[in-house]
C-alpha cells in the first residue's frame, strides 16, 4: 500500500549484504545548531545540573507537557506498589525516560525498566539499550519469551502478526506476571493512531490483562483513579498528550541521546512489500529477485527490523528532521507492517493485551 | 489547499496550549467540523488524505469526489459500526500560534459523563447549531455542562449555513438567542461565526459565500483565545510524593494548580495547618526562584514538620478553606445509581477519602436547569448534594480552583470511577460544630468494667438464628462478668428506625445508623453484639471502617435461603414470596455474602450453643494477649 506513496529517491546503490552498520553504534548526542536558538536555558543531556533561572509567568506547550508528565510519573509511584517503566528503545522511550528522570529528582527513578526483547530489535538498539543500562542510576529488566525462542518464532518464517502475538504481546504478559507489576508505563501517544485517540492517561487491564474500550474509566481533571484489586493493573501512558512533532522538539531542547538509526545515513537495505527493510544480519533470507542496496535512509519508528519500513531521507541532525516533518505529508506509523495487517488492527491488538 | 503555512522550527518551542472541546449532535456535523479544521491546519497526511478519499467514495458513490472529513476523526470498530462517536477522543494539531488539545464529545442523548470528561481540562467550547434547526435542547445541554464544569468561553459554530441560503437574518436570530441562554448559564465570553463545515467556509479561511460576516474564521479565534481565563490566584500545591532519597535532602513533589511561590514565602501545610517557608525549588534543571501555576516542582522546607501524600501546601497569608461538609453538584456516572448514605472513596488532588452523600437537594434537569427532587441519582444524572467525609480536607470552590474544588467519587468494591463532583462552599455546620475532647477515653472505661471493647456484628438472611446465637453469646459472656448490650434489627426499628422502610436506600441508612450506635457503645467499653440482616457488603465495610484494628468482628451466621424459608419463624418469606411485602433479602432483594468475615458459621447440623461456645472462644481469645481474667 505505502509503495506508490513511497518516494523513491535512490540516493545510492551498492550490493554489499552486511557494512556500513558499526556493530554496538556509539550513542549521539546532538548539539543545537546556531541557527535555531530556542529559549534561553541551558539544558544538560541528562538532568541534574543547572543554575537558578527564572522562568516565565505563561508555560510554553512544551513546559505545559513535560509537567503534565511529570505529574503522571508521581502520581503512578506513589500509588502502585509495584510500577514498571516499558522501555522499547525508541525515542519515546528515551523521551520518557528523561521525565522519569526528572520527575524524581534529586532521587533516582523509584522503579526499573523492562525491556522485552523479541530478539529480532536492530543491533544498534541494543547497543542503546545497554549504554542506558550502564549508567546505573536506573535498573535494566530484560524479557525474553523463550518458549518462542525454542519454537523459532520469526517474523521471516511465520510473519507479523505471530511474531508480534508471541515475542511481544505474549511476552509482555509473561514479563508482568513474573514481577507482578501492577503499573506498566508506557509511551504511546494518542496521536498515533485512531484507537489510541481514547485512550484514557491510566487504562484499566484486567487480571488477563485485556482492555475493554466499552468500560473505560471516565477520566477527569488530573484526577486519575488508580485503584485496582490484586492481579488487576493499569498500563499509564505520560505521552499521550504528546504529539511526533512534540516528541522531537522536546528531544532538541532536552538534548536527549536517541538512537542513532533516526538520522540518515546510507544503509544496507532491500525493496519488500512495498516497504524499504534494512537487512541487520546474517538472519535475513533475500527472496528471490531482491537486491540489497545502500541507500540513505533513517527510521521514523523504531521496531522487528524486519518489520520496519525506512525513509529515504537525508535528514541527519535534529534540525534536519524537525523540518523534515515539518513538509513530510505521511504519517508516522506508515513504516510499520503490523498496522497494516487489517484496518482498525490496532485496536484488536489492544483489547488482547498489546501495548 | 492547507491555509496556514507549516510551522516555523522555534515556534513549538514557546507556543502556548489550548485545550478545547467541541459539542454537538451527529447530524450537527461536529466530526465533519473537526475533521475539516484539521485538514485546514495541514494536519492531514497525505497517506490519511489517501485512505480518506477511497473511504469517501466507497461510502459517498452519489458524489464520490467529495471528501467525507468526519471519517478523520471516527475512532474505535464498534463506533464505526453504530456510525456515531461513543466516547472522547482527544486530537492534536498546530498552527505557528498555538498548540491545540481537542477533545471530541459526543452528542448523544445519553453520554452527559463524556462530555463532563472532555470538559473537565477545557478552556473553550466549540458549541455547533445546526442553522436549519436552530438551538435544540440538547444546544442547552451542551451550554450547562460546560459551565458547570467551569468552561467560560463559547465559540457558537452555526453550521450548515449552505441550506440556508447563507441568510444573515437566520444566523443572526440564532446568534441572539444563544447569547441570552449562554448569560443565564455562566458563560461569559460567546463568539458566533456562522461556518459551512465539509466546504471550510470561515474554518480554516473567511468564507467567501458569506460577505455579511466580517469576523474572524474558526482557526483565528482559537488563536486568539484567552487561555489565563480559568487560572486560580492563590499559591496552593498538592503534595503527590514524598522526595526523601537519603537522609540529608526531605522534599514535597507536587504540580502548582493556583498562584505562585518564591523561595523564602511562609506557607502553611493543610488540612494540619503547619507553618514552615520555602528553602528551595527544585527541578532538575536546577534551582527555580519561584514556581507557577502548572509547574510540577519539589519544595524543600526551612524545617521539619510532618508532610505527606495528600497534604496540601498553600499560602501562609491566604490559605485554603479547611472543612469535612459540603454543598457541591455531583454528576453520576455509575451504572447503579448513587444512594445517599452510602460510603464512596472521593479523591480531590491527591487525597483520597471516604466520602458519603448525606443529603441530595435537587436533582437538576440538564436539559431545562428544572430543580426536581431526588432520593437517588442515576446515570448521567445531576445532582445539588450535601457531601460528609470522614476527615477534613482543604479545598477551594470549583469556581476558584478546578484541581481543589473538582472530585471524582470511586466505588469501594469495583473500584469505578462512579461519580464526579464539583465542591461549592463548605456547610456552616463544619466549621460550627467542634470534636468535644473528653478526659476519659474508651481504654479507660472498658478498664474500669475489666475487659476489652468489641462489635460482634452478625450478619446474614433474616431467620438464619442471628438473634438466637447473639442471645446465647451474650447470656454466657453476661456470666463470666462481661458488659455486654445486644442491638437488634427488628428491635431498632420500632424505635431508633422506624422511619425507614426497606428500600436499598433505607437499608443503606438503617445499618449506618446502627453501625454508629454500636461505635458509640465500643466508646463507651462494651461488648456490642449487632444483630443485623445487613446485606450489601459496602455498608458492612463502612461499619468495620469505624472501629479500631481488631475491635470489629463479623460473624457470618450463613444459613441457606430454603433452610429460612423452612423455618420462616415469622411468616414473612411466605408473605414475600405471595407478593405481599416486597424488597425482601434473598426473595427480591440481594444478599451479598461476607467474603472476609472473622467467623464463618455454616449452620446446617449444628446446634446453636456450640456456635456461640465457638463465637465466645474466639472473641476471648482476641482479648488474651492483652489481659488474663
Amino acid at each position: 500500500m505505502g509503495g506508490d506513496e513511497m518516494k523513491v529517491a535512490v540516493s545510492a546503490r551498492g550490493t554489499c549484504a552486511f557494512c556500513s552498520v558499526s556493530p554496538g553504534a556509539a550513542v549521539l548526542r546532538l548539539s543545537f545548531s546556531a541557527r535555531f536558538p530556542t529559549d534561553d536555558r541551558p539544558r544538560p543531556g541528562r538532568p541534574g545540573q543547572g543554575p537558578v533561572k527564572q522562568r516565565m509567568s505563561s508555560m510554553s506547550h512544551l513546559d505545559a507537557l513535560e509537567a503534565e508528565s511529570i505529574h503522571i510519573f508521581r502520581e503512578t509511584a506513589a500509588a502502585f506498589g509495584r510500577p514498571v517503566m516499558l522501555y522499547s528503545i525508541g525515542k519515546d522511550s528515551s523521551v520518557l525516560l528523561h521525565l522519569l528522570r526528572k520527575a524524581f529528582y534529586p532521587a533516582p527513578p523509584p522503579m526499573p525498566l523492562l525491556h522485552v526483547d523479541t530478539t529480532w530489535k536492530f543491533r544498534e538498539m541494543i547497543a542503546f539499550r545497554d549504554q542506558v543500562a550502564a549508567a546505573g542510576d536506573v535498573e535494566v529488566r530484560v524479557h525474553i519469551n523463550e518458549e518462542g525462542v525454542r519454537q523459532g518464532i520469526s517474523p521471516l518464517v511465520h510473519g507479523s502478526a505471530v511474531h508480534t502475538d508471541v515475542m511481544k504481546t505474549a511476552a509482555l504478559k509473561q514479563a508482568l506476571d513474573k514481577y507482578g507489576f501492577d503499573a506498566a508505563i508506557g509511551g504511546a501517544r494518542r496521536d498515533e493512531e485512531k484507537s489510541r485517540a481514547k485512550e484514557r492517561v491510566f487504562s484499566f487491564r484486567n487480571a488477563q490483562h485485556r482492555w475493554d474500550p466499552k468500560h473505560q474509566r471516565p477520566e477527569l481533571w488530573h484526577t486519575y483513579n488508580t485503584q485496582i484489586h490484586k492481579g488487576e493493573s493499569v498500563r499509564v501512558f505520560p505521552l499521550s498528550n504528546w504529539t511526533e512533532l512534540d516528541v522531537w522538539h522536546y528531544i532538541r531542547r532536552e538534548n536527549i541521546p536517541v538512537v542513532p538509526l533516526y538520522f540518515a545515513k546510507p544503509r544496507p537495505v532491500v525493496e519488500r512489500d512495498g516497504a524499504l527493510i534494512m537487512v541487520d544480519d546474517e538472519r535475513f533470507v533475500l527472496r528471490e529477485g531482491e537486491v540489497v542496496q545502500l541507500r540513505e535512509v533513517r527510521f521514523r519508528t523504531l521496531g522487528c527490523y524486519p518489520l520496519t519500513g525506512a525513509v529515504v531521507s537525508s535528514a541527519d541532525t535534529l534540525d534536519k528532521i524537525i523540518e523534515e516533518m515539518a513538509a513530510s505529508r505521511s504519517s508516522e506509523r506508515q513504516g510499520r507492517v503490523i498496522d497494516h495487517d487489517a484496518s482498525a488492527s490496532m485496536e484488536r491488538k489492544k483489547q488482547e493485551g498489546y501495548f | 489547499m492547507a491555509t496556514v503555512e507549516f510551522t516555523p522550527i522555534t515556534a513549538q518551542d514557546t507556543a502556548q496550549l489550548l485545550r478545547f472541546i467541541t459539542c454537538g449532535s451527529v447530524d450537527d456535523g461536529k466530526s465533519t467540523l473537526l475533521g475539516r479544521l484539521l485538514y485546514d491546519a495541514g494536519m492531514v497526511p497525505d497517506d490519511q488524505l489517501a485512505a480518506l478519499a477511497r473511504d469517501s467514495r466507497r461510502l459517498h458513490a452519489e458524489a464520490p469526489e467529495a471528501l467525507d472529513f468526519s471519517l478523520l476523526t471516527d475512532g474505535l470498530d464498534a463506533e464505526r459500526q453504530q456510525g456515531i462517536t461513543i466516547d472522547v477522543a482527544y486530537r492534536y494539531f498546530h498552527t505557528p500560534r498555538r498548540s491545540f488539545i481537542v477533545a471530541d464529545c459526543p452528542g448523544h442523548e445519553q453520554y452527559t459523563r463524556n462530555m463532563a470528561t472532555g470538559a473537565s481540562n477545557a478552556e473553550l467550547a466549540v458549541v455547533l447549531v445546526d442553522a436549519r434547526k436552530g438551538l435544540l435542547p440538547q444546544t442547552r445541554r451542551h451550554t450547562y455542562i460546560c459551565a458547570l464544569m467551569g468552561i467560560r468561553q463559547v465559540v457558537l459554530a452555526v453550521n450548515k449555513m449552505d441550506l440556508v441560503d447563507f441568510r444573515e437574518d437566520i444566523y443572526a436570530a440564532i446568534a441572539h438567542e444563544y447569547r441570552e441562554l449562554a448569560v443565564q448559564l455562566g458563560i461569559t465570553t460567546v463568539h458566533g461565526l456562522p461556518v459551512v463545515a465539509p466546504d471550510g467556509d470561515n474554518v480554516g479561511r473567511r468564507s467567501a459565500r458569506m460577505p455579511w460576516y466580517q469576523g474572524p474564521c474558526l482557526l483565528e479565534l482559537l488563536e486568539a483565545a484567552d487561555t489565563a481565563a480559568t487560572q486560580a490566584v492563590d499559591f496552593r500545591m498538592p503534595v503527590q510524593w514524598v522526595n526523601r532519597p537519603d537522609a540529608s535532602f526531605r522534599g514535597y513533589a507536587g504540580t502548582v494548580c493556583g498562584g505562585s511561590i518564591a523561595v523564602g514565602s511562609e506557607i502553611v501545610v493543610q488540612p494540619a495547618m503547619r507553618r514552615a517557608r520555602i528553602e528551595r525549588i527544585v527541578t532538575a534543571d536546577g534551582d527555580l526562584s519561584k514556581a507557577v501555576a502548572g509547574q510540577a516542582v519539589t519544595l524543600t522546607l526551612d524545617r521539619e514538620i510532618d508532610v505527606s501524600r495528600g497534604d496540601v501546601i498553600a499560602d501562609a497569608l491566604r490559605p485554603a478553606p479547611v472543612a469535612d461538609q459540603f454543598a457541591a453538584h455531583v454528576l453520576w456516572m455509575g451504572d447503579e445509581p448513587l444512594l445517599p448514605n452510602r460510603a464512596y472513596w472521593l479523591k480531590v488532588g491527591s487525597r483520597t477519602v471516604n466520602a458519603r452523600i448525606s443529603s441530595i437537594k435537587h436533582k437538576v434537569d440538564v436539559n431545562t436547569q428544572a430543580e426536581l427532587a431526588a432520593r437517588r441519582l442515576e446515570l448521567n444524572e445531576v445532582g445539588y448534594c450535601n457531601i460528609d467525609l470522614d476527615h477534613a480536607i482543604a479545598f477551594e470552590s470549583y469556581a476558584d480552583n478546578r484541581t481543589l474544588g473538582g472530585f471524582i467519587l470511586i466505588d469501594r468494591q469495583t473500584h469505578a470511577t462512579v461519580g464526579c463532583g464539583m465542591l461549592d462552599f463548605a456547610l456552616r455546620r463544619a466549621a460550627n460544630v467542634h470534636w468535644q475532647h473528653t478526659d476519659l477515653d474508651k481504654e479507660a472505661r472498658s478498664a474500669s468494667k475489666g475487659q476489652q471493647a468489641r462489635c460482634l456484628w452478625f450478619t446474614g438472611l433474616s431467620g438464619a438464628g442471628k438473634s438466637t446465637i447473639a442471645n446465647l453469646v451474650e447470656r454466657r459472656l453476661h456470666a463470666l462478668g462481661y458488659h455486654t448490650y445486644m442491638l437488634d434489627g427488628d428491635n431498632l426499628r420500632h424505635g431508633l428506625n422506624k422511619d425507614l422502610g426497606f428500600t436499598a436506600e433505607a437499608r443503606v441508612e438503617n445499618v449506618r445508623r446502627v453501625a454508629e450506635v454500636a461505635h458509640l457503645m465500643v466508646d463507651a467499653g462494651l461488648i456490642v453484639l449487632v444483630c443485623v440482616i445487613s446485606p450489601f457488603q459496602d455498608e458492612r465495610r463502612f461499619a468495620r471502617s469505624l472501629f479500631d484494628e481488631g475491635e470489629f468482628l463479623e460473624v457470618f451466621v450463613d444459613t441457606t435461603l430454603e433452610e429460612c424459608e423452612r423455618r420462616d419463624p415469622k411468616g414473612l418469606y411466605r408473605k414475600a414470596r405471595a407478593g405481599e411485602i416486597f424488597n425482601f433479602t434473598g426473595i427480591d432483594s440481594p444478599y451479598e455474602a461476607p467474603e472476609h468475615a472473622e467467623l464463618h458459621l455454616l449452620t446446617a447440623g449444628r446446634r446453636a450453643e456450640q456456635m456461640a461456645e465457638q463465637v465466645v472462644e474466639q472473641l476471648l481469645a482476641g482479648m488474651e494477649s492483652h489481659q488474663s481474667r
